[in-house]
């Protein structure tokens, strides 16, 4: 456990010092602000039915906006362009250790790979864990300041909602983080795994989905791939229409499913990188 | 009573067709400098990484203070550094050595205390990606001394670097082993190896060719001949040294192990009549011994000229 803790201190300090952290969280929050606020409220603003609000009427853009809706709000942007940067700052974490040299320096260090390595993803658990708490504290911020220029009441949603809400971007975000991890450690390299993680979640899947729609009875297995599982799970907050965001399967069944997933690559990645020879 | 630190028991390595480290068995004691050498590509490293855990053996065995290679047991208790030294760019050398200092629980004292060791103590805040190669060759030497490690394991820790960082290296190894620590180092430089080491195992296209001390090696001195007539001073250099000690070569008489005769041969040339025009101790370089042993074991094609 002191060796697990030490791990993950060092991780921490890496992590935290690298500018591509920040740079991938800003990016993130950025888009979540653009997406969930900035334009909905524009649209509102300009009388709604815009294509890119997908013809929603005022009314529904500003329910959408509000403190009530928060947890909706946090998880909507999260399977598709949340999902990929997440996937990203995986990958590179784990992928860029082979090429720069640094895990045969990590693992001479430390007490094992094993630790080593789980040393990584708790300090990556504890970004991810630190990125949704921080969008839901900007998403707040936001659906305050319009309810307040609004004229609107200042509803909260119930704390198990938020809590649901919170727990789902956190497996969201894991499960896509460690999709990154396992193609990096399969890989071992950072272009190669970003490059492969991106085609399969912002193409891949939906052509295989497509093509499972064509074809039929394909669908059990189309369905439950990770980035509609994760988009399932979005959904059963509401939000449905927005890309990435489905209703397919229920909030429950989504979320076993994208924590099977996440168990899954975290026990690949480790069996690996304890098994295969550091060159 | 030495105990023994590093042993190999017929370690072998192999990547499909290619063997790449044969049967290697190496001791390497307590408190000493063990010099590992061998040409590029003879499979130093790829020993070095089976003593460290971080490629398996195909065949064979290691024990690394007393533990297979990579136990939890000797954590913290080996620094190393292995084919170049691998930090992370963005990082300073000073937070570099820090990251690494966390994994074994090592506070800050220790970070400046090992940049202080290899002078780069004025030049640990800058980004690693801007060192020099000399400067990252000490960082991973740094990085290797954190916490004082009962064993060192370095491969080829003088890439790079200048001839003064090399002097302050050799120093630095000198201490190293002073202060009872074990220094397990690969090189091809013979110069430092022969200064520096202990004792020394050659490798070359996987298998070890001699494991020995550098006098061992080196073998016992000889005395260079050079009189006219030849011929003459053949005849008499066997009458005092006997037959098997004389060799005729491009030089002279090569006199093996008779620097003590020099008095007696130079006596018994000039009674002879002999014109004598030098007489001196010859020693062979471990650059000669090595060469010797590494050509014999190479192709033909690829022995390096004489």
């Amino acid at each position: 456990m002191t060796a697990l803790f030490a791990s993950t201190r060092a991780e921490l300090l890496r992590l935290t010092k690298w500018r591509v952290t920040w740079l991938l969280i800003a990016v993130w929050l950025t888009l979540n602000v653009t997406f969930v606020y900035v334009i909905p409220y524009l649209s509102y603003r300009t009388g709604g039915g815009g294509e890119i609000t997908d013809g929603q009427s005022p009314e529904s853009l500003l329910a959408e906006m509000m403190p009530t809706t928060l947890a909706q709000s946090l998880t909507q942007g999260m399977p598709l362009f949340g999902g990929a940067i997440m996937l990203i700052l995986g990958a590179i974490t784990v992928g860029s250790g082979f090429g720069w040299g640094t895990w045969k320096t990590v693992f001479v260090q430390s007490a094992s790979r094993s630790t080593a390595f789980l040393g990584t993803l708790v300090a990556l658990a504890v970004v991810v864990v630190g990125t949704v708490v921080t969008t839901l504290a900007v998403d707040a911020g936001l659906s305050v300041l319009v309810a307040v220029t609004e004229a609107q009441p200042i509803d909260w949603p119930p704390a198990t909602d938020l809590a649901a809400g919170v727990g789902s971007g956190i497996l969201i975000f894991g499960m896509w983080t460690a999709a990154g991890v396992l193609l990096g450690t399969v890989a071992r390299s950072p272009a190669l795994a970003v490059g492969l993680g991106l085609v399969w979640a912002m193409a891949l899947e939906n052509l295989l989905a497509a093509a499972a729609n064509l074809l039929g009875g394909l669908e059990p297995i189309t369905d439950v791939l990770p980035g509609r599982t994760a988009g399932s799970l979005a959904g059963s907050f509401g939000g449905g229409g927005t890309p990435g965001v489905l209703t397919i399967l229920g909030g429950g069944t989504a979320g076993l499913v994208l924590a099977a997933y996440l168990l899954a690559f975290v026990v690949i990645s480790l069996t690996l990188i304890r098994r295969r020879d550091v060159v | 009573m030495t105990s023994t630190i590093v042993s190999t028991d017929r370690l072998t390595k192999r990547y499909g067709h290619r063997l790449a480290v044969a049967e290697v068995d190496i001791t390497v004691r307590s408190g000493e400098i063990y010099g590992f050498l061998g040409p590029n590509g003879a499979g130093k490293t790829t020993t070095l990484r089976m003593l460290l855990g971080l490629i398996a053996p195909t065949s064979g065995s290691a024990t690394v203070l007393g533990y297979p290679p990579g136990a939890v047991a000797t954590t913290g208790s080996i620094g190393a550094l292995i084919e170049g030294p691998g930090f992370y760019p963005y990082l300073s050398g000073r937070d570099n050595l820090r990251v690494m200092a966390r994994y074994r629980s090592l506070g800050a004292d220790a970070v400046d205390s090992a940049l202080e060791r290899v002078d780069l103590s004025t030049r640990g805040a800058d980004p690693f990606g801007s060192y020099s190669l000399g400067m990252k060759q000490r960082l991973g030497v740094a990085c290797a001394l954190l916490g004082d490690p009962r064993l060192l394991v370095l491969d080829e820790p003088s890439n790079g670097l200048d001839p003064a960082g090399m002097a302050d290296m050799r120093t630095l190894l000198e201490d190293l082993a002073a202060q009872g620590q074990t220094v397990l180092l690969s090189s091809h430089l013979l110069g430092e190896v022969q200064e520096t080491c202990d004792r020394v195992g050659v490798i070359s296209g996987g298998r070890l060719l001699a494991e020995a001390t550098v006098a061992e090696l080196r073998g016992a001195t000889s005395l260079l001949v050079r009189a006219e007539p030849a011929e003459l001073a053949r005849q008499v250099a066997v009458r005092t040294v006997g037959h098997d000690a004389v060799h005729a070569t491009a030089d002279g008489l090569r006199l093996l192990g008779g620097s003590d005769a020099a008095p007696a041969l130079t006596e018994a040339l000039v009674s002879a009549g002999a014109r004598v025009h030098e007489i001196r101790q010859v020693e062979r370089s471990l650059e000669e011994v090595f060469f010797e042993m590494t050509n014999a074991a190479r192709p033909i094609t690829e022995r390096t000229p004489s």
